[in-house]
């Protein structure tokens, strides 16, 4: 980061009265050479980079060369240049990118209904008792159930379409996200609603406005944890159900026999879990930016 | 928890759950929904009382419960002591700290036909599939907490002639332990949802498998009281936790609310 302070556009004069609480070097002896530092600054950040992400080069060395030196079995570890090459015919024959777009459509209409469903359930929960009373036991007795156990159901009930998949994920991503709305809700300072509730605010307005960017940040939380969810929702019901999606694809590789292809599937999947997450912090921390 | 003065709310939450039963049972009857669909509660009742009765019910218990636990054991175990070796050995960290940041927020559940490929169809690559799902939140449990424990304790402890095996057993793991159980009931679900996963992927009985089998057959009865037995497996497994944690941490402040 201090680094950072350097590289932006070029500095204006330090002058003393600026730049308050830290020590400003005099005008007169700001260093010319700052060019110089700041590349230097630079190259040193990408080696730090370097050694941070070490170990995961180890470890695709490790996994490139132990099929090659027979230390283990190709066709139990096809070499990583094998997958990455499996990878690309996948993506040009098309495969990837159509079970792909399969899954993310599945996984967005599931994981957005859960969160949208779970939030109004959970706010409502919070704040009218008589839908607490009702609801709240059955989430109770819904919460230890693992909802992987409800896809036979599904599938029971929706057939072997996009429709049990979508339920499935669905219902995976409503309850952490309502127990997060639920408690964000109760946790709202009772002074701020009071103070609403006496200047005139209707209840649905102090709901609106006041219960719910209250509880945003708890929201916020829940979804991350559904989003895992859904994640293992998607793949394991691809895994159980119909001939679409990226589990499917890597189940049914596995199968054929074609491991370098599982494998490269089987990181694809884990890659999107993971740039799903990230991608999912970073756009919680601009939304959340209002609270520091 | 709740109170003695408290009965009338208990009525009324119990009674919302004996509502949907009664309402459930008289929709089948009805017909409003075709019994494939939605067979009526008192047939998924009988239906489990016949798997009582049959011993299918212990057996799958057993098995599904089996595989959860011994996944679960491996994954506290070894959680445990990676996530405090990571916090305390620089060499550890290194290493593992790129990868446990990308595995945690990956679906493990992804790698369920590798570990088949690798460790057959057996009770070995279950059990081991969901140890690897479920490491990662102990991990990251066990790391953030020998990382918060006082420093301070740990200095007075070695200047008081501690050697690293007495402060590891007698000061960083009490220390850490609230925010240790907090990882392992992270992770205990997560055991359940992939064990049921496998067994229903790969068969070989089980809660899992046996639902899996009662939907092949569209024997909706079966299926619905496999839902049912799983959620009383859930139940007691999550109960059960929260009784550990209690009983670990009569000396913790917060056994004291």
């Amino acid at each position: 980061m201090r680094m950072g302070q350097g590289s932006q556009s070029p500095p204006p004069r330090p002058s003393p009265v600026e730049g308050e609480g830290e020590v400003v070097a005099p005008s007169n002896v700001t260093p010319p050479p700052l060019r110089g530092r700041e590349g230097w600054g630079v190259s040193r950040r990408a080696l730090a980079a370097l050694w941070r992400t070490a170990p995961l080069l180890l470890l695709a060395l490790a996994w490139e060369g132990a099929p090659r030196l027979g230390l283990v079995a190709p066709s139990a570890l096809p070499p990583l240049s094998a997958v990455l090459q499996a990878w690309t015919g996948l993506l040009l024959g098309g495969d990837l990118v159509s079970n792909g777009a399969s899954s993310l459509v599945n996984l967005v209409v599931g994981l957005g209904g859960g969160v949208l469903a779970g939030t109004a359930a959970g706010l409502l929960m919070a704040w009218y008792a008589p839908i607490e009373i009702v609801v709240h036991p059955l989430i109770r007795c819904l919460y230890p159930l693992p909802k992987s156990a409800l896809i036979p159901v599904l599938i029971l009930w929706f057939g072997i379409g996009a429709l049990s998949k979508i339920a499935a994920i669905f219902i995976g991503c409503l309850l952490p996200v309502t127990i997060a709305a639920y408690n964000g809700a109760r946790g709202v300072d009772e002074t701020l609603i009071w103070s609403a509730l006496a200047s005139g605010a209707s209840r649905r307005r102090v709901l609106w406005e006041i219960v719910l960017p209250a509880a945003m940040p708890e929201i916020l939380a829940g979804t991350r944890t559904a989003l895992g969810l859904s994640f293992i929702l998607l793949v394991s019901s691809e895994f159980l159900i119909g001939h679409t999606g990226l589990g499917y694809l890597i189940s049914f590789l596995g199968e054929g026999g074609v491991y370098d292809a599982m494998f490269a599937g089987v990181l694809t999947v884990a890659a999107f879990g993971f740039l799903a997450d990230r991608a999912y912090l970073a756009l919680m921390r601009r939304l959340l930016v209002w609270r520091q | 928890m709740s109170g003695r003065g408290s009965l009338l709310p208990v009525l009324a939450r119990g009674a919302s759950l004996v509502t949907l039963v009664i309402a459930w049972e008289i929709a089948a009857r009805a017909q409003l929904v075709s019994a494939f669909l939605l067979p009526a509660a008192s047939s998924v009742a009988e239906r489990i009382l016949a798997d009582a009765a049959s011993g299918d019910v212990v057996r799958d218990l057993f098995l599904t419960l089996y595989r959860a636990l011994a996944g679960f054991a491996l994954a506290a175990a070894g959680g445990v002591a990676l996530g405090i070796a990571i916090a305390r050995i620089a060499t550890v960290r290194w290493f593992f700290d790129p990868l446990v940041s990308i595995g945690m927020p990956m679906p493990k559940i992804a790698f369920l036909p590798v570990f088949m490929l690798w460790f057959g169809l057996f009770d070995g690559s279950k059990i081991l599939l969901v140890a690897f799902s479920a490491i990662f939140p102990v991990i990251v449990a066990a790391w953030s907490a020998t990382d918060a424990v006082d420093k301070f304790l740990i200095w007075s402890a070695r200047s008081a002639g501690a050697g690293a095996r007495r402060l590891l057993w007698e000061i960083v793991l009490p220390a850490a332990l609230p925010q240790i159980l907090t990882g392992l009931q992270v992770a205990l679900p997560i055991t359940l949802i992939v064990t049921i996963v496998c067994e229903m992927a790969m068969g070989g009985e089980g809660l899992g498998g046996s639902i899996m089998k009662d939907m092949r057959f569209a024997d909706s009865p079966g299926v619905f009281a496999g839902i049912v037995e799983i959620a009383v497996a859930g139940a007691i497994l999550v109960k059960a936790m929260e009784v550990l944690r209690r009983r670990l941490l009569v000396w913790h402040q917060e056994a004291r609310g």
